[in-house]
């Protein structure tokens, strides 16, 4: 299985990231191997509002990353209907220029009721694209209010996009989005007052500290339409990224994924247990609370 | 039900206007009743080669390929795609067709590995319980 991500072949990889997103309990055996095999690509994550222009600037990016010979994977998050599950997966539209193109793959992924910007299984699907050698692996999450922060917590750098009309400067030092990114780009170069906004941006996180190890991230201006500023976007990924990998963020990256994973864990072994329907109707009834439902699942998975 | 992600995943739809055919209306109306249908649907825009059909089928792994076309090239269109994913080894993925097409071609396209074609009228309740009854599952 592993050995045919790294021909090159696009199906044996679709197939298998079917299988992650599924959830198919046949993933969880490959899993030590598929993230041993993982050749270290550069993982960034691209968030920002709806209709910011993240698809259309991941697309140029893309094209930039091929001109220096790299082969480029992503994965493209939009939102589940919490009511049908049902999706639409648009990011594809502004990247069928690179549809044929063998050494790069695109893959959109609905969140599946995931809240945060990503789906639950985005991370394994990343390493996947790892696994076949793709770097950097870009990750463009849903549209994103003010806090879906959780790609910061997977990406090793994270491009928050912004338009120029973004607001005015307290929007620049409220927290959440803003706070994660390790570079900003003002998106939509070409409108009026793109400048303006990116000076302002630079200006207001210039003055404070937030997580005390950074220096304020780097504001450019894109034009994503156009390409303009992406070479030097894509340059500023490039310069993150030994950043990225400090020790102390490498830590906390892997933290965060040992969170998630024993999250995932430890839900589907409480699913799995007989005591589980009688648990849940329980706290519906209110005569148990939620948190010694789950010691209690715990207990009884621990005890197998 | 959200968050039970383990059981049935929803299907998989990519929607596609090949060709020359700027008309997408009736392609974004299929796709927004089929997200309320409760389908996943790949929604690739206008104006596409059958080869970048199959490239994004095959890399988005999708159970149905769905063409949109109004401009009359059918018969060289549609052929085509379903060969070309034929080629990608997506042998059970399922390929139907909606839009303008005369009946005289409906028997040569399902002769050509076109499942079902869908003309005007047809309901978006009809095309979800064509799909859920003859999509293949993953």
């Amino acid at each position: 299985m592993l050995g045919e991500l790294r021909t090159g072949e696009r199906r044996p990889l679709a197939r298998l990231l079917t299988r992650v997103e599924g959830g198919d309990p046949s993933v969880r055996a490959l899993l030590p191997d598929l993230f041993a095999a993982g050749h270290g690509g550069h993982l960034v994550g691209i968030t920002g509002p709806p209709g910011s222009g993240k698809s259309t600037l991941v697309s140029a990016l893309i094209g930039e990353w091929r001109k220096r010979g790299r082969r480029v994977g992503v994965l493209a998050v939009d939102p589940s209907s919490p009511y049908t599950r049902g999706a639409i997966l648009g990011d594809r539209i502004r990247m069928m220029e690179h549809a044929a193109d063998r050494d790069v793959f695109m893959r959109s992924m609905a969140s599946r009721g995931e809240l945060g910007g990503l789906a639950a299984t985005t991370w394994i699907a990343a390493a996947a694209l790892d696994a076949a050698g793709f770097d950097p692996i870009l990750i463009e999450t849903v549209g994103a209010g003010q806090s879906e922060v959780e790609i910061a917590r997977l990406a090793e750098t994270t491009v928050v996009v912004e338009v120029p009309e973004m607001g005015d400067e307290v929007q620049a030092i409220k927290a959440g989005l803003l706070e994660v990114a390790d570079i900003i780009a003002v998106n939509k170069g070409d409108r009026p007052g793109a400048d303006r906004a990116a000076r302002q941006l630079r200006a207001m996180l210039s003055t404070a500290g937030g997580r005390i190890e950074r220096k304020p991230p780097p504001v450019l201006v894109t034009t994503a339409t156009t390409a303009e500023g992406v070479p030097a976007l894509v340059d500023a990924i490039e310069a993150h990224r030994s950043t990225a990998r400090s020790p102390m963020r490498a830590r906390e990256r892997a933290a965060s994924q040992v969170r998630r994973a024993l999250a995932d864990l430890a839900a589907r072994h409480a699913e799995a247990d007989p005591g589980w329907e009688a648990s849940v109707q329980a706290v519906a009834d209110r005569e148990l609370d939620p948190f010694t439902a789950a010691e209690r699942l715990l207990d009884a998975g621990r005890l197998e | 039900m959200m968050n039970d992600r383990s059981t049935d995943a929803p299907i998989r739809v990519l929607i596609a206007k090949p060709g020359l055919d700027g008309h997408d209306r009736g392609a974004k109306v299929l796709a927004r009743g089929l997200r309320d249908e409760g389908f996943e649907v790949i929604y690739t825009g206008l104006r596409q080669t059958p080869e970048m059909i199959a490239d994004a089928a095959e890399q988005e792994d999708v159970d149905v390929v769905g063409l949109s076309i109004l401009s009359g090239a059918h018969m060289a269109l549609l052929p085509r795609t379903v060969e070309l994913l034929r080629q990608r080894g997506m042998d059970d993925v399922l390929v139907a067709a909606g839009g303008i097409i005369p009946d005289a071609d409906v028997t040569k396209l399902k002769a050509a590995g076109v499942a079902e074609i869908f003309g005007p009228g047809t309901s978006i309740g009809q095309i979800a319980r064509y799909f859920r009854e003859n999509a293949r599952r993953s």
